[in-house]
């Protein structure tokens, strides 16, 4: 049986967790304190998530980028492939916050928000 | 010469709740005074997500957060000036500020928020050998190099400090591009949120070194490497665990420290465990009608407490100004009244407020601390003088969160001759 080791993130206990895995399927978690900790064990080794936070450069703004983030959470492993595909994009002022900055990054079916306002220079 | 019945200085979240809770408790002219080109404080560089949990219930990035509350103020009719910077606050709250529209502004307040957040231990306070070469940041600078001026610092990292900021940046110069190699933790045990740990360092596969300092940094224009060593139980290197690392950039993240050159200088007494003002339940300084909030009360780890202490503070100022007005409030205000100080006991660290006068409670007082080590199974112990009046367990307690807890007015009420309230941890 393969084993995983984790630690828990849903409170300041930070338990370590063991996961036991058969192929794909989650046989039992241990080290975990309260049900959370189970749950988030095999959300994270079955298909974990992350929400991504970066900027992109603004145009014409009275800064010169803007924050943005994924307007939910996308498969860990995108979240390079969603950066980069940020990288070369420039949007012109004024933003506002909520405003969508890109559809569908890297194919997660997740869209690019901006978290801040940056009015026209 | 300018009036305003409530002055708060700094526009982060802290100044920002204080002043709406100011207004919304009836006060007309509110005035914020901050330094920068924006409102919002730290949360504006803070781009990552994670905030606002309680006070939202739902996640939001940084400058969503502060978003959120320059529009409340807005709505609230809070008025404010941005890039002015304040230079004095005089005992009778004549605040002397600078800025380059109107050149130096002199404003009476009847009442004053202290709200100027926290600044970042410097390397000079860390006792590193070595040169002084270029490519060393504290964290917090290389923060908003990345994330407002959009300039990537370094490509090959160290980070000597294991905090939230050092964390969050591990991952951010990660996604930059940068080679984050190591995190190097002096303590035991890291002074940062797991939830950061697992997300920013073990995500990308960096290692965490715990019990580890800098020894040494190598080269002279610009860093070319650092020296980690081990550490004993008393933080001494220990010799033959050194190990080198090759890199372009060290970040430090090693402590944040409240921000009171301003309240020194007004003679504002400071609590020295904390380096900020000691404050009575209503969050009023040992200065008459100056009051303090957020970081430059105490360093908070989650913006929504912050938030929550400033609407207290916003609250408090206000009932203030009413009492005076209405010749409520004795003139000898805070000498005269009976003070019952809270003390800290086995295990903490300080508390907030520093002392308390039943007269002046709410029907609930929150009293925040920090524990001086790791705690597993411990309650936390109140005593009013020797009796013990809250014996709470927890599964948990570290340094890096901080604690809370509740005191009633009617317990107080029980107590006519009380003359100290002790809070304690215990092991179980
Ligand atoms: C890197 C980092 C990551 C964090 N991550 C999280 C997180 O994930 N979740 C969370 O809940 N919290 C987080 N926090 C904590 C939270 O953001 C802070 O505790 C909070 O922003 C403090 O608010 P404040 O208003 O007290 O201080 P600040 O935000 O620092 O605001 C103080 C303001 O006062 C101004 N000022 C200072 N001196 C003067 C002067 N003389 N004249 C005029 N203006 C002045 C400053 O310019 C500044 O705008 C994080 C903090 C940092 C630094
Ligand atoms: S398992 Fe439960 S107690 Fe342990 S860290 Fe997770 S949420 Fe906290």
């Amino acid at each position: 049986m393969e084993k995983r080791y984790l630690t828990c993130i849903g409170c300041p206990m930070g338990c370590a967790l063991t996961v036991n895995l058969s192929g794909q399927e989650v046989v039992s978690v241990e080290g975990n304190t309260c049900k959370k900790g189970k749950i988030y064990g095999e959300q994270e080794v079955i298909s974990p998530v992350r929400t991504v936070t970066t900027t992109v450069a603004v145009e014409g703004g009275k800064l010169p980028a803007v924050s943005v983030k994924t307007r939910a959470d996308i498969p860990k492993e995108k979240i390079f492939d969603c950066v980069r595909a940020l990288k070369g994009i420039r949007i012109s002022a004024p933003v506002r916050m909520g405003q969508t900055i890109l559809f569908n990054v890297a194919e997660t079916g997740v869209d690019i928000i901006a978290t801040k306002t940056v009015d026209a220079r | 010469m300018e009036n305003y019945e409530i002055v708060v200085i700094g526009g982060g979240p802290a100044g920002l709740a204080a002043a709406i809770s100011a207004k919304k408790s009836g006060m007309r002219k509110v005035l914020i005074l901050e330094r920068d080109r924006e409102l919002g404080g730290i949360l504006n560089q803070c781009i990552h997500n994670g905030f606002g949990l309680h006070t939202f219930k739902e996640e939001l990035t940084g400058p969503e957060y502060a978003e959120r509350f320059i529009r409340m103020a807005q709505e609230a009719e809070v008025e404010y000036r941005l890039n002015t910077m304040v230079m004095d606050i005089s005992g009778d709250k004549k605040i002397t500020a600078l800025n380059k529209e109107e050149g130096l502004l002199e404003i009476q307040a009847e009442a004053v928020i202290l709200a100027m957040g926290c600044r970042e231990r410097s390397r000079g306070a860390l006792n590193i050998p070595g040169y002084r070469p270029a490519g060393i940041f504290s964290a917090g600078t290389a923060q908003r190099l990345v994330n407002m001026e959009g300039y990537l610092p370094g490509r090959e990292v160290v980070i000597l400090g294991s905090g939230d900021i050092g964390l969050i940046m591990a991952r951010r110069m990660t996604l930059e591009g940068a080679n984050v190699k190591v995190v190097a933790e002096l303590m035991p045990y890291s002074g940062g949120l797991k939830r950061n740990i697992v997300q920013c360092l073990d995500d990308f596969g960096i290692p965490l070194k715990l019990s580890h300092t800098v020894v040494d940094i190598k080269g002279k224009e610009r860093v070319e490497g650092v020296t980690l060593a081990q550490v004993d139980e008393k933080g001494k290197p220990i010799p033959g665990t050194e190990e080198e690392y090759r890199c372009d950039t060290l970040l430090l993240s090693v402590g944040l420290i409240p921000e009171n050159e301003l309240s020194r200088e007004m003679g504002v007494k400071l609590n020295p465990v904390t380096s900020g003002p000691q404050v009575s339940e209503s969050l009023e300084t040992s200065v008459d009608g100056v009051f303090a909030c957020g970081n430059v009360l105490h360093v908070h780890d989650l913006v929504d407490f912050v938030s929550e202490e400033a609407e207290a503070a916003g609250r408090h100022a206000a009932e203030y100004i009413k009492a005076k007005r209405e010749d409520r409030r004795e003139p000898e205000a805070g000498s005269a009244q009976e003070q019952i100080p809270l003390e800290t006991g086995e295990g903490v660290r300080y508390t907030v407020p520093s002392f308390v006068r039943p007269e002046y409670m709410e029907d609930s007082l929150k009293v925040r601390f920090r524990v001086g080590k790791v705690y597993r199974n411990c309650y936390v112990n109140v005593r009013f003088d020797e009796e013990q009046v809250i014996h709470k367990k927890r599964l948990y307690a570290a340094p890096g969160e901080m604690e809370e807890l509740t005191l009633k007015k009617e317990q107080l009420a029980e107590f006519p001759q009380l003359k100290k309230i002790t809070i304690s941890m215990e092991e179980a």
